[in-house]
């Protein structure tokens, strides 16, 4: 379980990034966060995990404050909670199996990991993860030998062998075409359903929102102004969260087409 | 649309066309200097002239080369090399941590990096003859000194062009690396070495070519190698074999940058 609770960030520059947010999120949700570029998403997504430090409020993950956590204990709370990037972020030059077993260093002393000594059954789950996004005959290639959608699966995968219980999204399919978009977006909600983990998606896409997401959080100037489930997100609650109707850049088939 | 009338009837304003003064200043300024450093240095474009026909004397007793002299200098030669190797590799060595500690996207606090910056440019302005000679004042003559200098003087070069490779490497997967609850060492051994490894070696190499040319004159000041047979030729005015040793330094450097160079290609 995920309680943000009257969360704010202000900038150094006086800008709000976010403005008294109050969510709680179950385990095993998939929810869709969506709004403008700006609209603070992208801060949210990254507060949960600290990889941006919040000016107030406290934020709780399974009942332990992150906001508050320090050195070791922010570490493992932050090993519970995977993340996947819209720039993919693996290490171009290392192979994919390498990349996958990356995930897994939080679970082990700094010695053995730099000396690569994983135990044989970090390399299955590895392999087993790669498998279960269907990439596993790539496991010895370089991650940059890659298209964009394999490279994302591998994230996933990543993601997998760290066997981490809530997974955060932030605009995983903004750098790919509209086929490996599907895939992708299949893949996270497989995992969501199968494996129960919580995830947490940043969409640009409304369309996609509705099709894959169970819940929906529309953000705008770093406020919550939709909170609800996919039947109450019409197009004229998203025209408000927008602040004017959807235009069609907004909807993945609109821009296929 | 009315054209637009170019030819207008009253004076157009044009700004001022800057100065050239400051130009024709600067050339006056490296004039004075050229001349100032030609007569505080008593050299003369006529005495260059002069000393052509020395030159050409010195040149006739360099050749031909005495090609025996080899058998004397191989061993020196070998020396030499063997200085540049473990030289460059303590240098690399040190240069690790030393490069990891000046960039300011992996050591994050300008309190540290700002210092070990200090003190790594300081490192640099040391010329290697010099370090060689203070290096043969506290160790005696030898090869040991000349290897202490290149370390020195490898460490400068090599964590310099390291920490601004790694200031420009992809800050992704460092960021993917801290979202899964990785400690500072794992970060650094799995999203930043990887990234970062093939340039350094490719520094090493480089660093490497420029140490076996600076190993074959540590020799002048006691260091080893085969500098030191450079002045005892000299000093007999046994100019053929100078000429020997000149020939194959050439040599043996030319192939060490050759193979370098080819090996630097395939890395990156």
């Amino acid at each position: 379980m995920i309680e943000v609770r009257n969360v704010s960030k202000t900038y150094a520059n006086g800008t709000k990034g976010l403005d008294q947010i109050n969510l709680t999120i179950e385990k095993g949700e998939f929810v869709a966060i969506v709004g403008l570029s700006g609209a603070g998403k992208s801060t949210l997504l990254r507060s949960i995990n600290r990889l941006h430090d919040i000016s107030e409020g406290e934020i709780l993950i399974n009942g332990q404050s992150i906001t508050k956590a320090k050195g070791k204990r922010l570490r493992m709370i932050r090993r519970d909670i995977g993340m996947i990037f819209q720039s993919f972020n693996l290490v171009k030059r290392s192979s994919v199996l390498r990349n996958v077993l990356s995930g897994r260093v939080g679970y082990h002393s700094t010695l053995r990991t730099i000396l690569g000594k994983f135990p044989s059954q970090d390399v299955d789950l590895a392999f087993a993860a790669l498998d279960r996004v269907n990439i596993v005959e790539k496991a010895y290639s370089r991650a940059d030998e890659l298209s964009g959608g394999q490279q994302q699966r591998v994230a996933i995968a990543r993601v997998l062998a760290q066997e981490a219980k809530i997974i955060l999204a932030d605009e995983p399919v903004a750098s790919l075409d509209p086929l490996t978009t599907k895939q992708v977006m299949d893949d996270l909600k497989r995992i969501n359903m199968e494996l129960d983990i919580t995830t947490i998606v940043n969409l640009h896409f409304i369309d996609l929102a509705r099709e894959y997401a169970t819940r929906i959080i529309g953000l705008r100037a770093g406020e919550v102004v939709f909170d609800g489930p996919v039947s109450e997100a019409t197009d004229e609650r998203f025209a408000e969260i927008y602040g004017r109707p959807i235009s069609k850049d907004e909807l993945l088939e609109e821009v296929t087409l | 649309m009315k054209p637009v009338n170019l030819s207008t009837n009253h004076s157009l304003k044009r700004p001022n066309p800057p100065s050239k003064m400051k130009h024709y200043l600067t050339v006056v300024i490296i004039l004075l200097l050229l001349w100032g450093s030609a007569v505080q240095s008593d050299s003369t474009l006529r005495e260059l002239i002069q000393g052509l026909p020395n030159m050409l004397d010195l040149l006739k007793e360099m050749f031909p080369p005495k090609w025996s002299y080899l058998d004397n200098i191989w061993d020196a030669m070998l020396e030499t090399i063997r200085m540049a190797i473990i030289g460059t590799t303590i240098g690399a060595i040190l240069a690790i941590p030393v490069a990891l500690l000046c960039a300011s996207n992996i050591t994050k606090k300008s309190i540290i990096f700002y210092p070990v910056r200090f003190i790594l440019n300081l490192i640099r302005t040391i010329p290697d003859l010099l370090l060689a000679a203070i290096f043969v004042a506290i160790f005696g003559l030898g090869p040991l000194p000349g290897i202490f200098a290149l370390s020195v003087f490898s460490l400068g070069l090599i964590a310099k062009l390291a920490y601004e490779a790694l200031e420009a490497i992809d800050s992704g997967p460092i960021e993917a690396m801290t979202a899964s609850g990785a400690n500072s060492l794992q970060i650094i051994a799995y999203a930043v070495i990887p990234q970062i490894q093939a340039h350094f070696m490719s520094f090493t190499l480089y660093t490497f070519e420029i140490n076996v040319r600076a190993a074959a004159i540590l020799g002048l000041v006691g260091a080893g190698g085969i500098g030191h047979y450079y002045e005892v030729t000299l000093g007999f005015l046994e100019y053929d074999k100078t000429c020997m040793i000149i020939i194959f330094t050439l040599a043996v450097v030319l192939l060490i940058d050759y193979a370098s160079t080819k090996l630097r290609e395939k890395l990156l």
